[in-house]
């Protein structure tokens, strides 16, 4: 697009670009094109605001202390320090938050691949109704609440009547307040909420391949559907694969609520405390705004970090 | 040699074997039992009569269904600190603002970003892309400074505000908008002397109905379901969900009326979505990121 306006651009009038420095002729597109910069205005500054803005100030921040009312004092890195060598519950966070991620990020991608890819060949209708049912978990507020009434700790829960009457346990599991089950259980529950975006996305990526190309794979000697999942639909639905990474990691770094809704906070032992627990906590709760900033500033590096390297190793897929 | 080319649904099915079908409609129906028997339990829960929540060993269903424990609900609504009627109506609020704010102000810059070749679009969309890729409660205490700055403390304006210029919409409008809008079409209209908003709003527009109503939808449901926030401490702009949060934590006494408040919590965004699904999934055709 850019270069077609060139183009235009060079055959109204008669200077070209190589007649400009580049600082000049980036000044003259600007020139032509400020209604862009107008548009792009209101929804940029508010970002700038909200999101570019207090990424930054975090940063900044996380080498200070402030307590919101007096000016921050310069620490260097003594959060930092504080963090990695006085803070055993942040190292429990940080353990736990990369369990999380690790656990829940590549299956809750893996299953969203699948499903989409085991429900694209089914007719339309049936497929609406087989999307709805896999995708309304995430989009059903406090509904993942149930299962504390499934696995409620005492003889009227699903799973420990289940028990009881199997003779496998004679006294109910007490499965939130028993740090072996929390974890686990979080777990579960986080997975039976994260078919979201990414799922979506992937059912839309392979409704957009053109089926000559599979046509064309079964003729080139192609013989099963592993082969053409990998040779043909995986490559081509890339930008998908790339998208629904974003979502699943974002998605698998971030779900303290679920584990704050089941097991509490702080839960038994901070046996499930993660990194989003501790943040709210310090920040939230004791405003030390410094301190907090530095945890921020860690998990925003994780975040963008895995993001990174999965990008990375995701656009190598089919080649 | 031509090869024998199965057919299903009017379309070519290649290289399918019978097990591989069995194996994956295995599969399907016991993710999907997983899936959905939760939400089945939840409903049938809301339906229970107080003897039947608490009989040994739990039932699957229900005997005698009854919606007592929906008027529960609605007669402890009527005892809250203040009209429940309250918090329902500062919900509708952060919700229709939010998202008629996210609406306006995304879909111009995504036809900004898309269509007009400025200098710095693409370091513009890197950074949308970039804050897709962490959670918002990373700037929550930095914005918490912000807004005691800009005087928000306590303002359900700060709950509306951030909202427009959430990134979801605005990357995949601008996706959609690239793919779909012919540039020829937007040229011809310059050239009649129609100006970059005439443009946007008579032409653009009309042609990403789809992706509109996909970013009206993850607009909706993320602000359905604002919670409590450090912004707000006065009762009287707290939100629905926070109300029902309340419910749900009085544990045991309330099992049957929280359930209702569960059911009652899901049927909005999952209605929401069963209308719009066809065009969430078209917009998500162009979801894609180039790498």
């Amino acid at each position: 697009m850019s270069e077609n306006t060139a183009v235009k651009t060079e055959s109204v009038k008669p200077v070209s670009r190589k007649d400009m420095s580049k600082l000049q002729w980036t000044w003259k597109e600007m020139k032509k094109h400020k209604m862009g910069y107008v548009m792009i205005a209101p929804f940029f500054i508010l970002f700038f605001i909200f999101t570019v803005v207090p990424v930054l100030l975090s940063m900044v921040l996380s080498f200070t202390s402030f307590n919101l009312l007096e000016w921050p004092k310069w620490l260097g890195f003594d959060n930092y320090l504080r963090l990695f060598l006085d803070d055993d519950i942040f190292l429990t966070a940080v353990k736990n938050t990369l369990i999380f991620a690790i656990v829940t990020g590549p299956v809750s991608y893996i299953m969203s691949l699948f499903v989409a890819w085991f429900i694209n060949e089914l007719s339309p209708r049936t497929r609406a109704i087989v999307t709805l049912i896999f995708y309304a978990p995430s989009i059903s507020g406090a509904m993942y609440s149930i299962f504390s009434i499934f696995f409620s700790s005492d003889r009227y829960g699903y799973v420990n009547a289940l028990l009881i009457s199997l003779n496998i346990r004679t006294e109910p599991i007490q499965f939130f307040q028993d740090a072996t089950y929390v974890m686990p259980l979080c777990i579960v529950v986080a997975l039976w909420t994260s078919l979201g975006v990414t799922f979506l996305s992937f059912i839309a990526g392979l409704q957009t391949i053109d089926n000559s190309l599979y046509e064309a794979g079964a003729i080139d000697g192609i013989r099963n559907r592993w082969q053409e999942l990998w040779y043909i639909t995986l490559p081509t639905m890339r930008p998908q694969l790339l998208f629904g990474a974003v979502m699943a990691i974002t998605g698998a770094f971030s779900f303290g609520g679920i584990v704050t809704a089941l097991a509490g906070f702080p839960s038994v032992d901070y046996c499930a405390h993660t990194i989003m627990h501790h943040l709210e906590d310090y920040g939230g709760q004791r405003f030390e705004v410094g301190y907090s900033s530095a945890i921020a500033t860690i998990l925003f590096l994780m975040m963008i970090g895995s993001n990174m390297l999965i990008q990375k190793l995701l656009s190598k897929v089919g080649e | 040699m031509a090869k024998k080319l199965r057919v299903r649904n009017h379309k070519v099915v290649l290289n399918r074997s019978a097990g591989g079908d069995a194996g994956i409609t295995i599969m399907l129906v016991i993710l999907g039992a997983m899936m959905f028997l939760p939400m089945y339990f939840a409903v049938m829960q809301s339906f229970k009569p107080l003897d039947e929540l608490w009989i040994f060993p739990p039932k699957f269903y229900v005997i005698n269904p009854t919606i007592k424990n929906y008027s529960d609900l609605f007669k402890l609504m009527s005892t809250s600190w203040v009209p429940f009627s309250r918090y329902i109506f500062n919900t509708v609020l952060i919700t229709v603002c939010g998202t008629f704010g996210n609406l306006a102000l995304g879909s111009l810059a995504a036809y900004a970003l898309a269509k007009i070749p400025f200098p710095g679009r693409n370091g513009m969309f890197k950074m949308v892309v970039l804050s897709l890729m962490f959670v918002s409660t990373i700037t929550g205490v930095a914005n918490f400074i912000t807004m005691r700055f800009l005087g928000l403390i306590d303002n359900i304006l700060a709950i509306i505000i951030p909202a427009f210029c959430s990134t979801l919409g605005l990357y995949l409008m601008k996706q959609f908008m690239e793919s779909s809008v012919s540039d020829q079409v937007l040229e011809s209209a310059r050239l009649d002397g129609a100006g970059e908003f005439k443009v946007f709003w008579t032409i653009a527009m009309p042609m990403v109905k789809p992706a509109w109503l996909t970013l009206i939808v993850y607009s909706f449901q993320g602000l359905w379901n604002t919670g409590s926030s450090i912004y707000i401490q006065s009762e009287q702009w707290k939100t629905f969900n926070y109300a029902i949060n309340q419910i749900l934590s009085a544990g045991i006494v309330r099992a049957g009326a929280s359930t209702a408040a569960m059911v009652i919590m899901m049927i909005v965004p999952v209605t929401v979505f069963v209308i719009t699904q066809s065009n969430i999934i078209e917009t998500m055709g162009t979801s894609g990121m180039k790498d």
